[in-house]
């Protein structure tokens, strides 16, 4: 009986591997699609389609036009800057509002509850952010990818919060007794007892950071402050791209297997190439990252 | 600590303490102040007649506008639509959505193999972190009428005669929109039922065991009564987000040729705000927008009470 049971355990759990490494196999093909075709020659795209699995005829003169490209290093570099600016001071101040919010004697917390809450749940809308920053002289300016980000949220005090509730009033009396003062409370006490929180929301940060590019798309207009997300946003929607799409419509119906010019599969390389590079620094932080991940969901579940 | 303790004083309530929590808080309060609660007089742009070149001294003195901009909209041949392609994608997207997290986690819970296990967590956990320029232009690509996976597939398998231009033909792209970010958030969306089904008591499967339940009984009868709460929470913030559709996704896969199927709520209000300029309009249906965001939260949370006796409030 037993070994009968052992032997439908051990076929259930060959069919989940395989049913598992088929899902991973699929979440993971889009991202190498993308590789191998960038590292595919234009001219093998162009008659042979896209590679599937490996590069039909490899080459790297995509990604020397990328890596030449003066406007990607200039993209790259101001959303690397941005990235780790807004990161730490982010995650600085938003943490400092999250010490103060979470001591029980804090006089004024109604204000601070209230104003929180209404942020949380309204919002003014592009339009008004539109006039303020224009009002404010960074509207296409460097800063608008700075200032405007600086405070993480009130979601984020609230899960900064759950954290400094748990640290022992212990600890923080017998520093006061010691005649220590809030600010050293925070930087002695609370900053190295939060350690988890603070790289969790710093990583999730970070990645919003390095990804986003609706702050580029809205609130600025001149090319020399693009964003990396923001300049293949404009890739992909550019014209070329556009009107590749309306020619294969009307070629489409003519011929069994169309295939694009030269240049177009060398323009989609190059695109490609450019997505490789903009992913890669997350896929290569991310499994050291992943488990920081993980934890700030959980600490933000807690709450829920 | 020199300080004369007078009658009444308590303990961490002295002026200096005070002064310290509070300037630990001033950058937050300023920045919250700033960026969250002054753009709120944005919503006052729906009741007027503003121009852009009135700056934001315009905001308060351009001339009240009643709800003509709501008239103008709701009359809108383009607003039917794109309620409809936002309301469409996002429920067919978060029902398919919610399914398959629910599922996958079960699943996942099932390997017996620890190491293996977080492996697959790992692994399918990365394209949400990828960005959607990114992952959608892989997508077009993926779709492209010329070379791409699945035209040279469905053409090897002789299913078409001639390459489709997914991209192109508006009927395709809610199933593009839909799937798309299935592949990108299923291992993502697990993680918090993962989470609650680690937190289920091990003894109750051993008694399910003792009765011989079956693997399917176990999951029905043990699992999903447990988990329960995080499920109807994951709901109710799927109802409240129904007018929320991914901007950045949307906006990514979107082109003139599918518009018709690919125009929503968040794409309007960004092509008809800040490319036509027309900011009273774009503001109404922001407001709309919210509205009625606030308005399905309440009731999926009265349903989801009533129900379950389980709710976020």
């Amino acid at each position: 009986m037993n070994k009968i049971k052992s032997k439908r355990e051990k076929r259930y759990q060959a069919v989940l591997t395989a049913v598992m490494i088929l899902i991973m196999l699929i979440t993971v093909y889009p991202v190498w699609y993308s590789l191998i075709n960038s590292l595919n020659s234009a001219q093998d795209i162009a008659k042979n389609g896209f590679a599937m699995i490996l590069p039909g005829e490899f080459s790297v003169d995509s990604w020397k036009s990328v890596l030449k490209n003066p406007e990607i290093f200039r993209a790259f570099g101001i959303t690397l800057s941005r990235t780790v600016i807004v990161t730490i001071l982010q995650t600085m101040i938003t943490a400092m509002f999250a010490y103060g919010f979470s001591r029980e004697n804090l006089t004024g917390k109604k204000f601070y509850t209230a104003i929180g809450f209404l942020s949380m749940y309204l919002n003014g809308g592009v339009i008004a952010y539109f006039i303020l920053f224009n009002a404010l002289h960074i509207y296409n300016t460097y800063w608008v990818y700075i200032i405007p980000c600086l405070f993480g949220g009130f979601y984020n005090v609230i899960i900064f919060n759950t954290n400094c509730k748990a640290i022992p009033d212990s600890l923080f009396e017998s520093a006061k007794i010691d005649g220590a003062s809030e600010y050293t409370v925070f930087f002695k006490i609370v900053i190295p007892l939060s350690k988890p929180v603070i790289s969790a929301l710093g990583i999730f940060t970070a990645v919003g950071t390095w990804n986003d590019y609706s702050q580029t798309l809205y609130y600025t207009k001149s090319s020399e402050i693009q964003t990396l997300s923001y300049y293949m946003l404009s890739i992909t929607k550019s014209s070329a791209s556009a009107a590749q799409l309306g020619e294969t419509m009307s070629a489409g119906a003519s011929s069994v297997l169309t295939t694009m010019s030269n240049s177009a599969a060398n323009y989609k390389t190059i695109e490609l190439a450019c997505m490789v590079l903009s992913a890669l620094p997350l896929i290569i932080i991310y499994p050291f990252a992943q488990k920081f991940f993980e934890k700030g969901v959980m600490v933000g579940s807690v709450k829920g | 600590m020199n300080k004369k303790k007078k009658k009444g004083f308590r303990p961490g309530y002295d002026r200096a303490t005070q002064f310290q929590l509070h300037t630990l808080m001033l950058p937050g309060t300023i920045l919250m102040l700033m960026f969250s609660i002054v753009p709120l007089f944005g919503l006052l742009l729906a009741f007027k007649n503003y121009k852009v070149v009135e700056g934001i001294k315009g905001v308060f003195t351009s001339p009240w506008y009643g709800f003509q901009n709501f008239k103008i909209i709701f009359g809108n041949f383009d607003f039917r639509r794109m309620l409809t392609n936002t309301l469409g994608i996002n429920l067919i997207g978060n029902l398919v959505g919610i399914l398959a997290a629910i599922g996958f986690a079960l699943f996942i819970n099932e390997i017996a193999h620890a190491k293996f296990k977080s492996v697959v967590q790992t692994v399918t956990y990365m394209p949400h972190f990828i960005s959607w320029v990114v992952f959608g232009s892989i997508i077009i690509t993926l779709l492209s009428g010329d070379g791409g996976l699945f035209n040279q597939i469905l053409l090897k398998l002789g299913v078409i005669k001639t390459p489709i231009v997914f991209m192109a033909q508006p009927k395709y792209f809610w199933a593009i929109a839909i799937l798309s970010n299935l592949v990108k958030e299923l291992g993502w969306s697990t993680i918090l039922y993962t989470a609650a089904i680690s937190g289920v008591d091990q003894e109750l499967y051993e008694a399910a065991d003792l009765d011989g339940a079956s693997r399917i009984q176990k999951m029905r009868y043990v699992t999903l009564p447990c988990i329960k709460g995080t499920i109807v929470i994951m709901v109710i913030f799927a109802v409240a987000g129904i007018m929320n559709n991914n901007f950045d996704q949307i906006f990514v896969l979107q082109n003139p040729f599918n518009i018709e199927r690919s125009e929503v709520i968040d794409t309007y209000i960004y092509k008809v705000g800040m490319q036509q300029l027309q900011f009273g309009m774009a503001a109404a249906v922001n407001i709309f927008k919210s509205i009625l965001a606030i308005i399905l939260l309440g009731i999926a949370n009265f349903v989801s009470n009533k129900l379950t006796d389980n709710g976020l409030f």
